[in-house]
């Protein structure tokens, strides 16, 4: 009988895990300046084994300083915003939710657009540190405003989450006409995503957050699939629907803040991915929640190594690849409403 | 089983129950009947612990209720609701195996165990052929037995339903009952069923729990519950009462106006 099993998913993520690391060994190996396919494997492979030697020390810097942490980034945020997309649709119960429907996107924008405007773009995590507390305190402010004595109600959560997110957008406005010329280009960049600034500190810094949440995501991830059918429902069989609610949202919003803090804000990942792989594997966050994590990742590496391929040496911003590839796909599950009855 | 003990519960202001008083032995059917508004929905939710009562108490087997863990209560009271709602669809096997949850804690994935449990809830209400079919794909007297097989997953010792016959045609309606009531007299399940279906609660129930704006106006087998005055008295229209041709049970009929 086709059900969700440990062994089923260990199969699929170790099917999905050869598929990131090929996507990977791919992004690493293409990009302005040519190396031989086997050469860069041999160059990354040793690299993580220890070893010295392989290819020229240009070929080194490009593949260990510059593509192979780009990839590692931009893997950790397409993985990090699936699954908080996944996440979000389940708590709201809306197929259209995505990890920005919080407005933890504009908090993480306007510390962003702040510290672009202060200067503090140069230091080398002045800008993922200061859009990561802008996040968190749009998190905070979320949770204030939109709990109804003292508990969290979907409807109260999504339309404070949705203010806070306008009235931060309309700073965001603000900002950009009082900007200068050559920080509109960075804000503008930022905005739209880029990996451009991806290093191994970044990596570091946001890790521990994705791999911690994940992993109580995960746990919880029954009981996320008994809250599908309501709470009254969930709560009949056993679970502690409060405790819950609250634990998922704060993990999936700390998902988002520390994906969206290193590469701005990178569109339809969070919501396209979490819809593509329940089309596939079924709507269990048993398989889901892993599924989706590498997905988003392997999703997420080739739409950058797209972006900086296409028109090479000019480098188009991540989002526009995602929108581009996702707006289409979008429109396909609006008219095939197989996917989700309530739309 | 069950002991209700002069509880009262309001949402806001108004009390939406006032000193209910019963109880509910082992293998017994109760129906619960009255008015809409009436609070029988209500009182379903306070025999699950969805909704807490602000007086009085609820017994189950002398534990008070309000003592008793989540996954406890799970365990011994499963409901079926009048509609459930998924967003996305999963297969009728992964419903019904859901029911198991509350055995589960920590446990990530069902054991054989399990998937045995859920396979004869599915084998008593006759849906193990379209265990892996989605459940939107369904027609409501199918998703009904669903939601009756989880509950069975859920190996209770009272199953409380509400309005479980509403939108359902009368084959499926029939259906439906005898099987709840094969679980009842076979399975010596406590059954409570809030229903507006008068004609079905008298045929099926052993004992009437007549309700009328959140207190109890009459309670006891149907022949005593469902008679012209009480009826009339409760809901405030005429009918016509006598005894179903073939089992004897009281019967309603609805009279038109100028007909008598």
């Amino acid at each position: 009988m086709k059900i969700v099993t440990l062994k089923r998913v260990i199969i699929v993520s170790i099917l999905l895990c050869l598929l990131l690391i090929l996507v990977i060994l791919s992004s690493v190996t293409v990009g302005s300046v040519k190396v031989r396919p086997s050469r860069s494997i041999t160059i990354l492979l040793q690299s993580i084994l220890g070893l010295k030697g392989g290819g020229t020390e240009t070929e080194q810097a490009i593949i260990l300083s510059l593509r192979f942490p780009r990839a590692l980034l931009a893997g950790l945020v397409g993985a990090g915003l699936s699954v908080s997309g996944a996440i979000f649709q389940a708590l709201l119960k809306n197929p259209l939710a995505d990890p920005y429907i919080l407005g933890v996107s504009s908090g993480a924008a306007v510390g962003a657009i702040v510290a672009i405007l202060m200067g503090l773009s140069t230091l080398s995590f002045g800008l993922p540190l200061a859009s990561f507390m802008g996040a968190l305190l749009t998190i905070l402010a979320v949770f204030y405003f939109g709990r109804q004595e003292g508990k969290i109600h979907p409807n109260t959560l999504l339309l404070a989450g949705v203010i806070i997110g306008s009235f931060l957008s309309a700073l965001i406005m603000f900002f950009i006409s009082v900007s200068q010329k050559e920080e509109l280009h960075t804000i503008i960049f930022w905005l739209m995503g880029d990996f451009s600034f991806s290093n191994y500190q970044t990596i570091r810094i946001i890790f521990p957050y994705i791999l911690l949440s994940f992993l109580f995501l995960y746990s919880r991830a029954r009981q996320l699939n008994l809250i599908l059918s309501g709470e009254e429902d969930a709560l009949q069989l056993g679970v502690n629907v409060e405790n819950l609610r609250l634990i998922s949202y704060l993990s999936a919003s700390l998902l988002t803040a520390a994906s969206v803090s290193v590469c701005g804000l990178i569109g339809f990942v969070g919501l396209i991915v979490p819809h593509s792989v329940r089309l596939i594997l079924g709507p269990d966050h048993r398989l889901l929640i892993p599924s989706s994590a590498l997905v988003g990742a392997s999703f997420l590496i080739a739409s950058d190594t797209l972006a900086r391929t296409l028109l090479a040496p000019i480098e188009l911003p991540v989002g526009v690849i995602t929108a581009t590839f996702g707006g289409p796909f979008f429109i396909y599950l609006l008219k095939t409403r197989k996917v989700v009855k309530t739309l | 089983m069950i002991e209700v003990q002069s509880i009262s519960f309001r949402y806001h202001e108004e009390w939406v129950l006032q000193d209910i008083s019963f109880q509910a032995g082992k293998g017994e059917f109760i129906g619960l009947i009255g008015p809409n508004g009436s609070g029988k929905t209500t009182l379903l939710k306070i025999l699950y612990r969805l909704l807490s009562p602000q007086q009085g108490e609820i017994l189950f087997e002398h534990v008070p209720l309000k003592r008793m863990g989540r996954t406890d209560i799970a365990k011994k009271v499963a409901v079926v609701a009048q509609e459930t709602h998924l967003l996305f669809p999963f297969s009728v096997m992964e419903i019904v195996l859901t029911g198991r949850s509350p055995y589960l804690g920590h446990l990530m994935f069902e054991r054989e165990k399990d998937l045995e449990i859920a396979k004869k809830a599915m084998e008593w209400t006759e849906i193990l052929p379209f265990a892996e079919r989605p459940i939107d794909e369904l027609s409501g007297g199918e998703r009904k037995r669903v939601f009756i097989a989880r509950a069975l997953a859920q190996e209770p010792e009272v199953i409380l339903l509400d309005e479980p016959t509403a939108n359902l045609d009368i084959h499926h309606q029939i259906d439906f009952l005898n099987l709840i009531l094969t679980l009842n007299r076979e399975k010596g399940l406590t059954i409570i069923m809030a229903s507006h279906d008068m004609n079905i609660a008298s045929e099926f129930c052993d004992r009437l729990l007549l309700l009328q704006k959140g207190k109890i106006y009459k309670i006891g087998i149907p022949e005593e519950v469902i008679t012209q005055k009480n009826i009339e008295q409760v809901y405030g229209c005429e009918v016509w009462v006598d005894q179903h041709p073939v089992s004897g049970m009281p019967r309603i009929s609805l009279l038109k106006k100028g007909v008598q």
